[in-house]
Order: structure tokens, then sequence, then C-alpha cells
């Protein structure tokens, strides 16, 4: 019954979808069909989704179908259900947002088509949690790639974004290509593919190479370092409510696919879950020091994709080496934090690129250097994102810190283990001195959002002339927003939707579970009461002081100069210097800098630029050299014909010798 | 114990901390050769600020506003999570010492915000180099709280420091003396001390703390001083019960000896300051690359 | 306070020292820090003695010789090229000062556990004393390979020695005095030509950097 409403939830986003697209007149009518078809996607979804976290059961379905290896075969169970429940939920609100997001194009650009490419987005990261059949798996996954790049190329007419689009459609056919390898090595000699059928390899060898080839294919959507390459381009490419999407919960499915594969692998090894940890550490670290100095706020956020994708691996590290160094506790801990932070990152993330779409909707510019004082000329919109920032530094008592602080306890635990062994505890410090790392440099680069952006005074005319976004636009942030506060506020509560989840990973009794979590997380709703009380009390003194004492307006102190302009203030550049300075080796920031050589120059320019370490000292070379190799094979293609009959008589030649024997 | 008991240590945070600041400029004032000012003369400039009203520049928010309020009530929260020797804090729990490293980045968060809100220059160059020095401070806060946790086995700041110097090993005592010397150095950074910063000097191209507060006055900079005058007193308590080789085992002793110490370190600070010099901003990543070499070392140390 | 808590502060003392090595750009500072160094040195075989009665009059002759050779001479010998040559500091080392500490850090994190493989054999004396003579080793080798002065190099040399020193007392030899005084005599002599090399070196060419040296190699 779940499982059928279910299905019929991806056959309604498809069908609907398609045919959205194929709607004559495509203006404001493909938006509401579109719309009207992701909201009852949502809805047929998330009701059994719910159903199945609660019930803690696990659904499944098999059909015979016609295409070889195996059935037609989706199942669900708590984990599925979790991740299901994400998706929809995400890609409910950011089509809410998108209806008001998209009015600026309507007219030049085909609205029904953009609307059967999200929809056809929605309905293929369903079937990837479904799904359990590899090839069924990978017909979702490259749905799901495809319809996103259609998505990112929706202004195709850039060649920025065409090329970003390229970009991101190497980056996913390369992972594509090592599921493939993956499912044909798990499934061996049986030609079945389905997921209950694949037994355990048979070697460790064999089981570390699949490892690693679940890393690269999952980690290219991800956006492990080095496979990020393609974040920081798509992103800002594609419109706000779908990069909110993809970086929300899209490249969530790439953990969602460590999760499921890991356990089919046979039982872990000690450095699968050193790899994860150090994967996590340089992808958490790199990514938020790259976001420093960017100055596209697409970019940025984009950037901090990478880094929240670093914190999770850093949790689900810690899950793999407590399982094998027989530490259930702090592996529960390590994946409880992992799973949480991927609901409360795609909560916030999507919140902040919402928050970047309306920025943009409203002053047309991403630049951070070019905007200001949005705080006073659109107070809501700032005081959400401003929500969404502090979570995502995992500051209390918003949500990203209940998931931090659980990846933590599980590094706090390892070291005060006094019989743990000494690499063990060499983990536990990894994972305390990353985050502790990343949560300063995050916080760094979130004052430096939100202070540029929205405090000050406007540093262009686009931002003075801003407005406050509709009701259609703010509100769904405004939903995020609640969530981001109420798990952290609600935390021991809140940590029950993901407890299912981690039991179907990890065998446990459910009480213990409850029972191991609410001593742990109770005290920090209690200890963000006892804030919020003094918060209200010191308000309320506050209120009495100043009720008998006057209150004036100047202007602001610059060292007795009464004529401060906007383009004095701090600007977002000078304010990352110090930070991009420390780490000047690693960051590699260009600077160029004009002036003329007289005694009193009328004008200078100065201007920074932070390029991709990866993607120039390690992609760029790899692809030139392939040009080259390319380039030089081309001398194999002569356009005649009796030359090519040549090298298909000497292959059949080749072959019949090598296999004649 | 008596919940009412069970407070007193907060109370006295609360009464006591602007003291902290009398101490040390006293001291100073001796190594100076002069009078200096009244020990209670920061109650005064509380009492007379607190009188006053306040002017806002035209460019501020909201922000602005609700900073002063947000970190008065982190400064309280944190005082809870903070145990005297071996007087238990009021909220003590595993991993407390998380919530506090985050709690007091909370209070960074909206002071920063302030700084960029009145859109000067001045400020904006006080909340970078704040941002830059906290994020080098925070790694290698935890560390050190890392050691305690390794050295004692316990992961709630009560216990931890109730069970040093009484029933831990050489071992551990030997580290714990090293990150005696990298939470001064914290404690110095976090609280704007010389080295780090100058909380005299009204230059505002050198200041970093006291610069993003240039706007405040009145009520305002009233919340803001005593924030800072107890997180003063937050980072002095924790560096005693770490520091302090001896536990009387009686909690209400340990109270009594744990204030003194405090200010002991209030003293220790104004002698600091009196001696040396303000480092150049750029020489102070390097001390705070002396700081992380000392909790890293004091790490490997306590491991078996 | 016990005995093995002054152990563990005096060894801690050592790896420190070997730290602001690494850190120190000013020549006078180094040979300072090695003074230090060699104090905390010299009293290890001391407070690892159980008690007041095992401490023989060849272990205290021991700590004391040490301590005139390494506290005293040897420092002023250096001051005293220091002075003669008129050079204050290293200006540009191989490896930054910065990069240099972090690199410490890492070989600490290693030595200890080289010497985890070692296990806790039962002619160890302490379980921190291998780790922190092969970090002194360590660090002496990476002194001489990042730095350009041949003053700085024969600070190098002297940490390794102390390195061997501290080995000595790891490993409890029976007669650590007849190893230690080879050694010692050994570094005395190398210091000495290397004292009157720099002078020469300086005298000749104005400077003491040894990578002009490379010059001569045709």
């Amino acid at each position: 019954m779940m499982i059928n409403i279910l299905l019929l939830s991806v056959a309604i986003l498809t069908l609907g979808g398609i045919s959205g697209a194929l709607l004559k007149n495509s203006g404001r009518q493909g938006t509401f069909w579109g719309m009207a078809v992701c909201i009852t996607g949502t809805v047929l979804s998330i009701i059994p989704a719910i159903n199945i976290l609660w019930t803690g059961r696990t659904i499944s379905h098999q059909l015979a179908w016609s295409i070889p290896f195996g059935s037609f075969f989706i199942a669900v169970d708590p984990l599925s259900a979790l991740f299901i429940i994400i998706i929809s939920f995400v890609c409910a609100i950011c089509a809410a947002f998108g209806v008001g997001y998209l009015k600026d194009y309507e007219g030049h650009k085909n609205m029904g088509v953009t609307w059967c490419f999200y929809n056809l987005l929605f309905a293929s990261m369903l079937l990837v949690v479904m799904a359990r059949n590899g090839v069924l798996f990978i017909m979702a996954w490259e749905g799901m790639s495809l319809s996103s790049f259609f998505l990112v190329m929706f202004e195709h007419e850039k060649q920025e974004v065409r090329q970003a689009g390229w970009t991101y459609m190497i980056a996913a056919h390369f992972g594509a290509g090592c599921l493939i390898a993956l499912f044909v090595l798990l499934a061996g000699s049986d030609i079945n593919l389905d997921f209950d059928r694949m037994a355990w390899p048979s070697s460790p060898f064999t089981a570390g190479v699949l490892f690693i080839l679940a890393l690269l294919g999952f980690g290219a959507k991800a956006g492990f370092i080095p496979l990020h390459v393609w974040l920081p381009e798509a992103h800002p490419a594609a419109p706000s409510h779908v990069s909110a999407v993809m970086s929300g919960v899209m490249i969530k499915t790439g953990i969602y696919g460590l999760l499921r594969v890991i356990p089919m692998l046979g039982p872990p090894e000690l450095w699968w879950g050193y790899t994860l940890l150090i994967i996590g550490a340089t992808s958490g670290i790199l990514g938020v020091l790259f976001a420093l100095p960017q100055h596209d706020l697409k970019r940025l956020l984009a950037y901090h994709s990478i880094e929240n994708i670093g914190i999770i691996c850093l949790g689900l590290g810690l899950w793999l080496i407590g399982t094998v160094t027989q530490h259930p506790f702090i592996a529960v801990l390590g994946l409880t934090g992992g799973l949480l932070h991927v609901c409360n990152h795609s909560i916030f993330k999507s919140l902040l690129f919402l928050g970047a779409g309306i920025v943009k909707h409203a002053t047309h510019t991403l630049d951070i250097d070019r905007l200001g004082g949005l705080q006073k000329l659109m107070p809501k919109t700032a005081l959400l994102f401003l929500v969404g920032a502090i979570s995502i530094c995992g500051i209390p008592p918003f949500n990203g810190f209940v998931s931090e602080f659980l990846i933590y306890l599980g590094g706090y635990n390892f070291i005060s283990d006094t019989a743990a062994s000494g690499h063990v505890i060499a983990a536990g410090i990894i994972v305390i001195i990353s985050l502790a790392l990343i949560g300063g440099l995050a916080a760094t680069c979130f004052t430096k959002v939100f202070g540029i952006i929205f405090l000050g005074a406007p540093r262009s005319e686009n931002a003075a002339k801003a407005n406050e976004a509709s009701p259609g636009m703010w509100f769904p942030m405004a939903i995020l927003a609640f969530f981001c506060v109420a798990i952290g506020v609600s935390a021991p509560f809140c940590i029950r939707l993901v407890l299912p989840a981690v039991r179907s990973l990890h065998h446990l009794p459910a009480a213990d579970l409850n029972a191991g979590f609410l001593p742990l997380l109770s005290p920090i709703t209690l200890v963000s009461g006892v804030l919020f009380g003094f918060i209200i009390a010191v308000t309320l003194i506050r209120r009495r002081l100043i009720s008998r004492q006057t209150v004036e307006t100047g202007l602001t102190w610059d060292c007795g100069y009464v004529a401060p302009d906007a383009r004095m203030q701090y600007t977002a550049s000078s304010f990352a210097q110090p930070v991009i300075d420390m780490f000047r080796h690693i960051l590699r920031t260009q600077r160029h800098f004009q002036m003329e050589e007289i005694d009193f120059p009328r004008q200078a320019r100065f201007s920074t630029h932070t390029f991709d370490l990866f993607r120039n000292c390690l992609f760029e070379p790899l692809f030139r050299l392939s040009d080259t190799v390319a380039v030089w094979l081309h001398r194999l293609q002569q356009g005649r014909n009796q030359l090519y009959i040549l090298y298909i008589a000497l292959t059949v030649l080749v072959l019949l010798v090598l296999t004649g024997r | 114990m008596n919940p009412l008991f069970h407070i007193l240590s907060w109370f006295s945070a609360l009464i006591l901390s602007p003291l902290l600041v009398g101490v040390i400029n006293r001291t100073k004032a001796f190594y100076g050769g002069r009078k200096g000012q009244p020990l209670l003369q920061a109650y005064y400039d509380l009492f007379k600020l607190l009188h006053k009203g306040a002017v806002y520049s035209q460019t501020t928010s909201w922000i602005f506003r609700a900073a002063p309020i947000i970190s008065l009530s982190v400064a309280l929260t944190a005082l809870l999570l903070i145990p005297v020797m071996g007087y238990r804090s009021v909220l003590s729990f595993r991993g407390d010492i998380i919530f506090l490293a985050y709690i007091l980045g909370l209070m960074r968060f909206v002071i920063v915000l302030a700084a960029l809100d009145t859109g000067s220059a001045f400020e904006g160059m006080g909340a970078s180099r704040e941002m830059q020095l906290s994020l080098l401070a925070e790694p290698i806060f935890l560390t050190c709280l890392a050691v305690l946790a390794a050295g004692t086995g316990q992961l709630d700041l009560s216990g931890m420091i109730k069970s040093l110097w009484s029933t831990s090993t050489s071992q551990t005592n030997a580290a714990v003396l090293l990150i005696t010397g990298a939470l001064i150095i914290v404690l110095l950074t976090e609280n704007a001390r010389i080295p780090v910063d100058d909380p005299t000097t009204h230059l505002e191209l050198t200041m970093i703390h006291e610069v993003m507060i240039l706007d405040y006055g009145g009520i305002d900079l009233a919340f803001i001083e005593y924030a800072s005058a107890l997180k003063l007193w937050t980072f002095s308590a924790l560096l005693i019960g770490i520091a302090f080789p001896f536990r009387a085992g009686s909690p209400h002793i340990d109270l009594i000896i744990g204030i003194g110490g405090i200010f002991l370190i209030a003293v220790m600070i104004g002698i600091i300051e009196s001696t040396m010099a303000r480092l150049r901003l750029l020489r102070l990543p390097q001390m705070m690359i002396a700081a992380a070499a000392l909790s890293l070392t004091a790490f490997i140390w306590v491991i078996k | 306070m016990n005995n093995s808590l002054w152990a563990e502060i005096l060894v801690l003392g050592v790896v420190l020292t070997n730290f602001r090595l690494l850190a120190s750009s000013r020549l006078f500072g180094l040979i300072d820090t090695m003074q230090i160094q060699a104090i905390a040195l010299c009293a290890i075989p001391i407070a690892l003695a159980p008690s007041a009665s095992a401490l023989s009059f060849r272990l205290v002759m021991l700590a004391l010789i040490t301590l005139a050779v390494k506290g005293w001479i040897l420092p002023r010998l250096l001051k005293h090229a220091v002075q003669k040559t008129n050079i204050q500091r290293e200006i540009e080392p191989f490896v930054g000062y910065d990069f240099s500490i972090m690199v410490g850090i890492i070989l600490l994190g290693v030595c200890f556990l080289i010497s985890y493989r070692f296990g806790t054999d039962a002619n160890l004396s302490s379980h921190f004393l291998l780790p922190s003579a092969l970090f002194s080793l360590l660090i002496g080798l990476m002194i001489i390979i990042s730095r350009r002065k041949a003053l700085t190099q024969v600070i190098g040399y002297l940490t390794m020695e102390n390195g061997v020193y501290l080995f000595g007392a790891a490993l409890a030899i029976k007669e650590p005095l007849l190893v230690e005084m080879g050694v010692l005599l050994d570094v005395f002599v190398a210091v000495f030509i290397m004292g009157i090399t720099i002078y020469q070196i300086n005298s000749e060419f104005d400077h003491i950097d040894t990578d002009r040296l490379s010059e001569l190699k045709d």
C-alpha cells in the first residue's frame, strides 16, 4: 500500500512534469502546473515515508521487467524514508520559492520545460533512494544527473553557464562510470544486480577496491575534495531554487549511496574509516577555506556545501572506526551526527541559497562587495538569512550545533576512553581539531557575508534600490528557518526522527538508543532555554533603564570625520584578508593592482581572484594531457576505408591470438 | 548540596567580576609606580554608564541594539557552565566544554556583526582581526580540553577539574602544566589583553576588541563591559581550576581558594601587561602557533 | 609533587626548548635556549633516580661535568663566535619558522608512534624518554638541513648530541659515562673546529652562509 503511494508519486512527478513541458502556452500556466505537480508528489511521498520512519519497518516491492540483470526491485527502509522526507520537503519548499523567483524570466524562457526538469529531478532522486537494483539505481542516478544538468543550463545563452554545465556533466559521468563498475563487480559472476542477491566480496582486497570505487562514484556527486570542482561552477550558474535543491539534497544522494553500499561490502575495515575521516577533514577545512575569498555569494555557498559534506564524512568515519574497534556508542554518535547533519544542512543550506536568490532578485548582483545595508530595505529576508548563517556556523541554539555536537562527542569519547589504542585517539583529535577549525573559519566567512551584504550602508545603486521580497518568496524561507530553530532547541525530540534510520544501519535496540541520547541532548535544550530566559530578562531590564533616558541618532564615529560615506566602509575582501593571508600558500589568491605612478593619483584599481587549487593544478594539466594524447591518436584517423578495414582485421587477429590458447 | 548554595559560585562571579578589572589596573599602577585608580572604579563606571542615554548611528539596525543584550546573556549562561575548582558548575553535562566554546562563539558573532553594522572602517578592521585571532584560539582551546579529557577520562568540565591533581597520574600533571601555558595565551587573546590587544589605548588603528565597540555608549556599553568582565572571570576560573595543583576536598573551601586564585590570575595578567609590550599584529599568528605547539605536545604527551 | 613529575617536567623542558630552537631566529636566543636545554638535560638522570640513596657519586659527577661542558663552556664558545663574526640572526632559513614548528609537532607525534613499536621494554626507564630522545635527534637534523648559517648548524649538532645523551638515560646503559664522554669529546672537537672555520670563512668572505660553500664544488 505505502509503496504503491510512493510509486504513484514518482509516476505523477514524471508524467506531470513531461506533460507540463508539452503545454502550448508555457508562461504562468507552466509554472502553476509544475508547482501543482510538485506539491502533489511531495504530499504523496512524504506521508508514507513518515509512516515508515515512525514504525521502523521495511517494505519492498519486486516486479519482473524486460530489462536484463534482475528485476524492478524497490524497497523503503527507515534510511530511505529519512532521505525521502528530506528530498520531498526541500523540493516542495524550493518549488514554492521558484514560483516567485522565475517570474522575472517568464516570457523569454519556457517555464514548462524548466518545471519539467525540476519535477524529473525530484522524481529521480526519490527513485535513487528507493531502488534496490543496480540497473534501476544507475538509471535513476543518470536521470538525476541529466535533469539537473538541464536545470543548470537554464541560462544557456551565457558562456560561463555553458562551461559550468559541461564541467558538471563530465564530473557526473565520471561518477556514474565508477558506479557501474562498482555494481558489476559487486554482482560478480552472478548477473543479477538486485541488491539483496549480491553476496559479500570474497576477499578483503576486492572489498577495498569496491570501497574505493564507491568513494569515487558517490564522492563525485557529494563533492569530496578533489572531486568537488563542479560544485562551485554549477551552483552559481543554476537558478537559486535549483541551487538550493542541488546543494541541499542532491549532493546528499552521494552520502546516501555510501551508506547503502558500505554494508553490502562485508565487515568494514579500519582503513575505510580513516579514509573517510581524512576525506572529511580535508573537504571540510579546504571547502570553507576556499569559500572565504570568494566574491560571488552563490559560489561561496557552494564551497560551504563541500565543507558540510566534510563534516558529514567525519561523522561517517567515526562510525566505521567505532564499529571496527568495538566502540558501538561512538559509532552510533558518529552515524547519528552525520545523518542529522544531512538533515540540518539540507535545511539551512537551502535557506541560504533561497536568501541568495532574493538578493539576486532584488539587486541583480551577487557580488558581495557591491551590496550592503539590505537589512533596512528587506528586514524579513535579512532575519531569515541570519538564522541560516548562525545555523551553518554550528552556533547554539540553532540546529547546526546539535549535529556537530554529536560528532564532537564521538571524538571526545575516543580520547577519554583510557583503554583505547593510540591510533583511535588520533582519530578523535583529528575530528576535534578539524571541526574547531571549520567552525572558526565558517564563523569568519558568515560574519563577512551577513555583515557586508545586510549591514552597514549600501555600496552600490542597485543595493540601495532593493525592495523586500514578496511573501511568496520569504515565506518558504520562514518555514526552513523555523526548522533551524526547532531542531536546535528540541534536539532530544527531533533526534528520534533520525534514530530509526540509524538503527537500520547499526543494529541496536530502539529503547537503548532513545535512552542513550536523551541525557546527551536534553542539556542542550535546557541551556538554550536558560539562554533565552536571560535574553528576555536582560531585554526587559534594558527597556526599563532606557525608558528614563534620551535616545538620539547621529553619525557613525569615524575619529572625528563628519562625512562618512558608503565607500569608506570595510569591504568583504578586506575583512577576509588577514585569514586569507595566513593561508596564502594554499589559497594562492592573485592580486591585481593598478595605480598611476604620480604623486596624487586620481584613481586606482585593486582586485583579487582565488582560483580553485584542484581545478588549476590537478584537473587542467590532466585534461591538457588527455588532449595531447587525443591529438596524437588523431593520426590513426586518416579517412581511408582501407585503413579502417586494416584496423578491424588487425584487432580480430590480435583477439584470435589472445583467446586462441 | 543545597540548590541555593549551588549557585553561590555564580552569584559570587556576578558580584566580584568587575573587581578583577580593578585588580589588574592596580597591579599595573603598582608596577608603574603610580597610585592607580580606586579598586572599585569598574563598579563606578558601570553605575554611571547605566544612567546614561544612548546615541545610535543612522546606519545601524536592530542588530546593533541586540548585540549587547545577547552578549551579556551569553556571558551569564557561560558562567553557569564553569566550575570553580572542586565546586561543581550549576549546569554540568557530558560535552559542556563544547557548548562553552560554541556559546562564546555566539557572543563573538553578534559583537562582530554589530561592529559591521556601524559601517565604520575602523570597526570593520577590529572585527576582521577578532575573527582571525579567535579562529586560531578556538582549536587550541578545544585541544587543551581534549588533553583534560584524555588525562581524566571525563567529559564534563566539573568532573575533569575535580579529578585533576588529586587522582591523575604524573604524566597527566606534566601535560596539564603545558596546557596551562597554552590556556594563558588563549585567555589573553579571548579577553583582548596585552600582548594581543591593548584594552587601554585609544588609537583606533591598533585595537581589536575596543575598536569594535567604539560606537557604543551608555547602557549598551555597560552591558558589554560587564559581559567582558564576566568572560574574564569565566576564563580565569577555568585556568585556576586547571593550574592550581591542590584540592581541599571540601567544595566550599575549594570555592574560596578558587576565588582567591581568580584574583591571583588577575594579578598575573597585570604583571604580564606591565612587563610586556603589545606584539605586532603580524607576530600574533606566530604566538598562536606556539600555543598550538604547546597544546599538541601536551596531547601527544598525555596519551599512552 | 613526586620525583616522576619532576622527571616529566624536565623532559618536557627538553622538548619545549627544541621547539624554541625551531622558532627562534636570533643566534643569541638560540644559544641561551641551548643552555636551558643543557641544564634540564643534566638534571634528568638525578630526577630519574628512585630515591636519594640511589644517587651515586658517579651519577652526580656525570651531571656536573655535563653541566659544565654543555651549560657553560660550549655556550661561551658559541657566543664568542657570534660576537666575532658579528652576525646576530638567521635571516632567511630554507624552511620558515612557523612551518618548522608545524613539522616539529608532526615529528613529535611520529617519534611517539615509533617508540610504541619498541613496546614498554623492561630496560626502558620511562615511557617518554625514548621518544623525546628521538625527537631531539630529529630536530637537530632538521635544524642542520633547514638553516643557512654555520652557527645554527653547530647548534643543530649540539641538539643531536643532546638526543644521544637522552638515549643513554632512556636505555639506562650501565656505563653511560663512557659513552657520553666519548660523544662529548667528539662534539667538543667538532664545535671547536667549526668555530675556527666559521671565523675563517667569515674573515675571508664576510658571511657564514653555508649554501655559498656550494660554489666551491668545481
